[in-house]
């Protein structure tokens, strides 16, 4: 009763063990069921806040571009923009702008404080939040070509009382100069009019952030208004003016181990006071707060 | 001249599995095994050699075998259960031994190949979104187990500078999945739970067993020196591969996330280990560009690793789990190697 020939059962060395290559079934397909992407943003996840954004992009803050054509269609670039309100909303404004406008994904650039707050870390995952680490801009930037926005000042924009407001800070240590540098692409220098009025703060209290440990604790003029609960969500109805410079590019070589901190720091400089021009040159052309 | 291959671990899963990958392949002339208990997998043509947990007499072992190649997969990666101090030994002065025994002048030795895991990155919200080979981790508390980890890599880096003449190939295998192999998460995943964090969706990527030992064989048989990220493409969020697995989740809270576990993992319901716990927080991501430039091609994709691995629990739950049908017997073992009965034909046949 031979049901397999004796040939067949010798064929291989080893045919004791049943080897894992020789699984005859092919390994599956990607059997993916979500379209979080590898950073973890999801197209899925945007179109649905890009419908429930769109409104108040339209509707509330009245947005505004001017120079959206700098912006290429094709091929990484680093945004760079300023950063104010006590919970910035300049950051939605320009990715939901840019995505609707050009049909391009964001990656924003941001504190790698957010992954540790619950729920918000992973919703701003989805939407397109990416820690602002080198390897990630660079990645991001160099390797797949994508646009990435991100804001120099750091949490010192947002966190600066209304009575410092269109004032940039600090561009950290120009990191962001260097990152551009090394992935070979521009500079594209974003001045946004209106976030400062939308959330004003008035003090921070140090002692309280300390305790909650997060990075400020601003009491804004929306607190005062809506009260405390609703006035951590609620934002004035500032018109938004959104004005995209012209690119900047670096002539030095990519891919370098280091360039110049001297250099580095030049450059950041210049494109800072560039925002800053261009912010003062704006704010001259209002009439309003409310209506531009 | 044929390889003559040295593999530790015999008895562990690994070790087992390489041992019998390694058999097939005819350019390899010796395999010996080493282990604490005795194999659990049949296997053909390996020489087993029981030893303590620490190889002490590994440096005897290979003056007398003349191997060329040790496979050093009797690392412990996943802090299940396993005792801190025992931990210590198997890791730590296991490799010590090994790397020891290995760097001897005159040692026979040319090529380490070191099974190492991406649990050395730890996971912290400072991660990049892909770690690099080189990236160094961004966490500086670590775990028992990720410490012990470091110090062995520390141990091979050491070894590397020093022998510039033998092949030190240090693999970072991530978490893996398989239709046989048990680590906490899996054991989670099979019994249907997934202990989650609340508010955290962390992309993880996972590895299918196969490829860990097909990886393993392709770089010793290539002699492919250097330190390599293994790990299944894509990165999926584990609320992903919670329904892929049709599991039930278990959320825990995101404050005081260890206080909750401990009493579940102290029942049995379910495995939640410290590695797990940042793990499931903050997720894991490794670029593996460098080990797909030395021509390597893994089979499962992280999605499909993971697919895989629970189809392979729905079969075990419809027929029961695979009976396991080998005992060592050193005397039926021995008679086959070396009885001049037996004959060389078969043992040769192509």
């Amino acid at each position: 009763m031979e049901i397999r020939p004796r040939a067949t059962a010798k064929t291989e060395k080893g045919a004791l063990v049943p080897l894992p290559r020789q699984f005859f079934e092919p390994p599956p397909e990607d059997p993916r069921l979500s379209d979080v992407d590898e950073w973890g943003r999801s197209d899925n996840m945007r179109s649905i806040i890009r419908k429930i954004g769109g409104g108040l992009y339209k509707w509330w803050f009245r947005a505004e571009w001017e120079g959206l054509e700098k912006i290429p269609q094709t091929g990484g670039a680093l945004l760079v923009a300023n950063h104010a309100g006590a919970i910035p909303p300049d950051a939605p404004i320009i990715m939901h702008g840019i995505e609707e406008e050009l049909g391009r994904p964001v990656y924003g650039l941001a504190d790698y404080f957010f992954r540790t707050l619950p729920t918000v870390g992973t919703m701003w995952a989805r939407l397109g939040g990416v820690t602002a680490h080198p390897d990630n801009a660079y990645r991001l930037l160099h390797d797949q070509e994508q646009l990435a926005l991100v804001f120099p000042e750091g949490t010192k924009g947002p966190s600066k009382t209304y009575t410092d407001r269109y004032r940039l800070r600090r561009f950290g240590r120009g990191g962001f100069v260097e990152i551009a540098m090394r992935a070979g692409v521009p500079v594209i220098p974003i001045a946004v009019v209106g976030a400062e009025e939308s959330m004003p703060v008035l003090l921070r209290i140090p002692a309280i952030a300390k305790m909650l440990n997060v990075p400020y604790y601003p009491i804004t003029l929306n607190h005062l208004v809506f009260g405390p609960i609703l006035g951590s969500v609620c934002y004035f109805p500032t018109k938004f003016k959104l004005k995209v410079l012209d690119p900047i590019t670096f002539d030095v070589p990519p891919d370098q181990e280091r360039y110049s901190k001297g250099k580095v720091m030049e450059e950041a400089e210049r494109i800072r006071g560039y925002i800053q021009e261009t912010l003062y040159e704006m704010l001259r052309d209002r009439r309003s707060v409310w209506f531009g | 001249m044929g390889r003559r291959i040295l593999v530790t671990g015999l008895d562990s899963f690994w070790g087992g599995r390489v041992a019998q990958t390694l058999e097939a392949n005819p350019g390899v002339d010796v395999i010996v095994g080493l282990g604490t208990g005795e194999p659990s997998v049949a296997l053909e043509r390996t020489e087993y050699v029981r030893s303590d947990q620490t190889y002490s007499i590994l440096a005897r072992i290979v003056k007398a075998t003349k191997v060329d190649t040790i496979v050093h997969t009797f690392l412990v990666v996943d802090s299940n259960k396993i005792p801190p101090r025992n931990l210590h030994e198997i890791n730590v002065i296991g490799t010590m031994n090994l790397l020891a025994a290995a760097g001897t002048s005159g040692s026979p030795v040319r090529q380490v190949v070191i099974k190492s895991a991406t649990v050395v990155y730890g996971a912290s919200s400072r991660d990049p979104t892909w770690f690099k080979e080189e990236t160094p981790r961004s966490e500086s508390h670590a775990t028992t187990l990720e410490r012990s980890l470091l110090e062995v890599e520390s141990y091979v880096e050491d070894f590397a500078n020093d022998n510039p003449n033998t092949i030190v190939t240090l693999l970072r295998f991530s978490n893996v999945v398989g239709s046989d192999i048990i680590t906490p998460i899996s054991t989670n995943l099979a019994k249907g739970i997934a202990p989650r964090i609340s508010g955290f969706d962390p992309q993880l990527q996972f590895l299918e067993e196969d490829d860990v030992t097909r990886c393993m064989e392709f770089m010793t048989l290539n002699q492919i020196p250097g330190l390599y990220n293994v790990a299944g493409d894509g990165r999926v969020p584990y609320s992903e591969i919670i329904s892929i697995c049709n599991a039930t989740s278990i959320p825990l809270p995101p404050y005081g996330t260890m206080l909750f576990a401990r009493p579940l993992v102290k029942l049995g319901i379910m495995e939640f280990t410290p590695e797990m716990e940042a793990l499931l927080r903050y997720g894991r991501g490794v670029d593996t560009r460098r080990l797909k430039e030395t021509g390597f091609k893994l089979r499962y994709t992280t999605a499909g690793a993971v697919e895989n691995f629970i189809r392979a629990v729905r079969l075990r739950k419809t027929i029961g789990g695979a009976k396991n049908s080998y005992t060592y017997q050193q005397d039926v073992e021995n008679f086959f190697r070396h009885s001049r009965v037996v004959s060389q034909e078969q043992q040769d046949a192509p």
